[in-house]
């Protein structure tokens, strides 16, 4: 097995884990143990982000504010997209989820750990906006590395890349190199890799950004297919609005400077598994996305938009 | 079809060279029997190739010992320069602490130290060779190896980090075959130096049958076509050394032109 020397295994303690908590009254109160919430459904959720501030320090001890006490709830299972304009703090939000980063204040937990336990635990997937292949091994080797990485058998390791390289549809490509192929299909092999050990949530930064619009939507399609047949949960970070809304359970709609939730709209598309081309023509899909349009664009329509609304975010 | 496009290809790349040379030599070979040029200033081309020839056995002795130095300072110099680079791209101390000297190092005319090191080893070995071509090549694959361990893209370093990667397997996987390019370019370069500058250290003293050694006995005994043949047997010398390190670049590097 693989040796960690980055993090200690035993979780650290939950007062180790907020340095300063107690700047957000939120955060302490879900500071002692996030997993012990006898008062909580019982259901655990995969991701719970609870008033959470990251600000960057800029030039000449000025401060940015990517993200202004935010709080939001993933189930297990579902599909969450963010979306909202650049700088408002979407990708630095799914940063810091996945522990590339840490809070300012708040809290983040996954699955009930502390965020940086749960990386270390590998308890998601990830996928960026660039492929983020290692252009000297083959694509097989690409999918493999994070089983790779920790310990899993070659045999073990051999079967798993077939499954996922037939998953995403690149079976006669197992040994080429990514620079053979192109960025669609690079960008498969990124979210082959970043389901390689059967994550229960997979994070995806724009992962489908660079893409032409008809690969974009072949890959929108495979996605769900995807996630229909693996149950994971998924935060999804994007700034196209027919994207959020046609694989989303739910879309977090973002605002800039500084980057908060300015609204959560719940889209009822049906399940994933019933999603498909024909969604893309329908009525409820085009009403979804000027929804979804007029949230961003932030105008007096927030009254009628609350309507969609969940009761997650606490600002 | 194809075969003839590379066979015309590399007859284009080829030949250009190739002519100038054979043109560099009938103007040299010209000017000397036409201004009677004396031998000791410039012998004529045809002069040294036939001194090359009748003394082929010498030039490839001297080309094989001091062949023998470049390529162990070459190997030495080149591990140590690596290792090195490797420490001071995971310690920041390290590196800080090491910067002065390795600019030091690069500074100091590494030949210079010949003759130090001749009293510190005795004139009759060859270990002050090999250790002035040793702290030549560290230098240029110390820097480009530590140029090359600094490139790793940030999205290769997040996907180490969210897979929880030590920072051992983070190096192994991600970091040294990133760096491959550019440790091959300070091999490349370093090739040439370690033949120079183990055939230079040659002057200062130490024991004879190099190339060096050679070169200023020949000249001091006014045979001076002999010690061109010396001087051409240098530049093959130097010449396998670059081509060896070329080679071994291309191969191992041709996978990551995308």
């Amino acid at each position: 097995m693989s040796v960690h020397t980055e993090g200690t295994p035993p979780a650290r303690t939950p007062a180790a884990g907020m340095p300063t908590p107690a700047a957000s009254a939120s955060a302490a109160a879900t500071a002692p143990t996030a997993s012990v919430l006898p008062n909580r459904a019982p259901v655990i959720p995969a991701v719970e982000v609870t008033g959470v501030s990251r600000i960057f320090p800029g030039k000449k001890g000025a401060t940015v504010t990517a993200l202004d006490t935010v709080s939001m709830t993933v189930a297990p299972g579902e599909f969450v997209s963010l979306i909202g304009p650049s700088g408002c703090g979407k990708s630095t939000l799914m940063r810091l989820i996945a522990d590339l980063d840490s809070p300012t204040t708040g809290s983040i937990t996954v699955f009930g750990k502390p965020a940086r336990q749960a990386r270390i635990d590998q308890d998601y997937g990830i996928a960026f906006q660039q492929a983020g292949l290692l252009p000297w091994r083959t694509v097989a080797g690409n999918i493999e590395l994070p089983l790779e990485l920790h310990g899993v058998g070659k045999a073990a390791r051999r079967s798993r890349v077939a499954e996922l390289i037939e998953l995403v549809g690149l079976s006669d490509f197992a040994n080429h190199f990514p620079d053979q192929l192109s960025g669609g299909m690079q960008q498969r092999v990124a979210i082959a890799r970043s389901l390689a050990e059967s994550p229960s949530l997979l994070l995806m930064d724009e992962p489908f950004g660079a893409l032409d619009e008809m690969t974009r939507e072949r890959m929108q399609n495979e996605l769900v297919r995807i996630c229909g047949e693996t149950g994971a949960a998924v935060v999804f970070v994007t700034h196209s609005i027919p994207e959020a809304v046609f694989l989303s359970d739910r879309v977090v709609v973002m605002s800039p400077r500084p980057g908060r939730i300015r609204d959560v709209l719940t889209v009822t598309l049906g399940d994933t598994g019933e999603r498909g081309e024909n969604l893309r023509e329908e009525e409820q899909f085009f009403r979804a996305v000027s929804h979804v349009r007029e949230l961003l664009h932030g105008d007096s329509t927030g009254g009628e938009a609350s309507g969609g609304a969940r009761g997650v975010d606490v600002r | 079809m194809r075969d003839t496009a590379t066979s015309n290809g590399l007859w284009r790349t080829a030949l250009p060279p190739v002519l100038l040379g054979l043109i560099v030599v009938a103007i040299w070979q010209l000017a000397v029997t036409a201004l009677e040029i004396k031998p000791f200033i410039l012998p004529g081309p045809f002069a040294i190739g036939e001194q090359f020839s009748a003394n082929l056995a010498n030039v490839w002795a001297g080309m094989v010992v001091t062949g023998r130095n470049a390529l162990i300072g070459l190997i030495v110099g080149a591990i140590l320069g690596i290792l090195a680079a490797i420490v001071s791209a995971l310690l920041r101390v390290f590196d800080e602490m090491a910067a002065p000297i390795v600019a030091a190092i690069a500074v100091v005319p590494i030949v210079a130290l010949a003759p130090v090191l001749y009293t510190m080893f005795g004139a009759a070995a060859e270990t002050a060779r090999q250790i002035v071509a040793g702290l030549a090549v560290f230098v240029p694959v110390y820097f480009n190896t530590l140029k090359g361990l600094r490139m790793v893209s940030p999205v290769h370093r997040d996907l180490m980090r969210s897979y929880a990667a030590s920072s051992w397997q983070a190096t192994k996987t991600v970091t040294l075959p990133t760096a491959t390019p550019y440790v091959f370019t300070g091999l490349r370069i370093a090739s040439s130096l370690a033949v120079i500058s183990s055939l230079i250290a040659e002057y200062f003293g130490g024991p004879v049958g190099g190339l060096g050694k050679s070169i200023t006995s020949a000249a001091a005994s006014s045979n001076y076509g002999l010690a061109w043949a010396y001087v051409l047997g240098s530049i093959l010398l130097g010449l396998l050394f670059y081509c060896a390190a070329l080679g071994l670049e291309k191969l191992v590097t041709r996978r990551r032109s995308g």
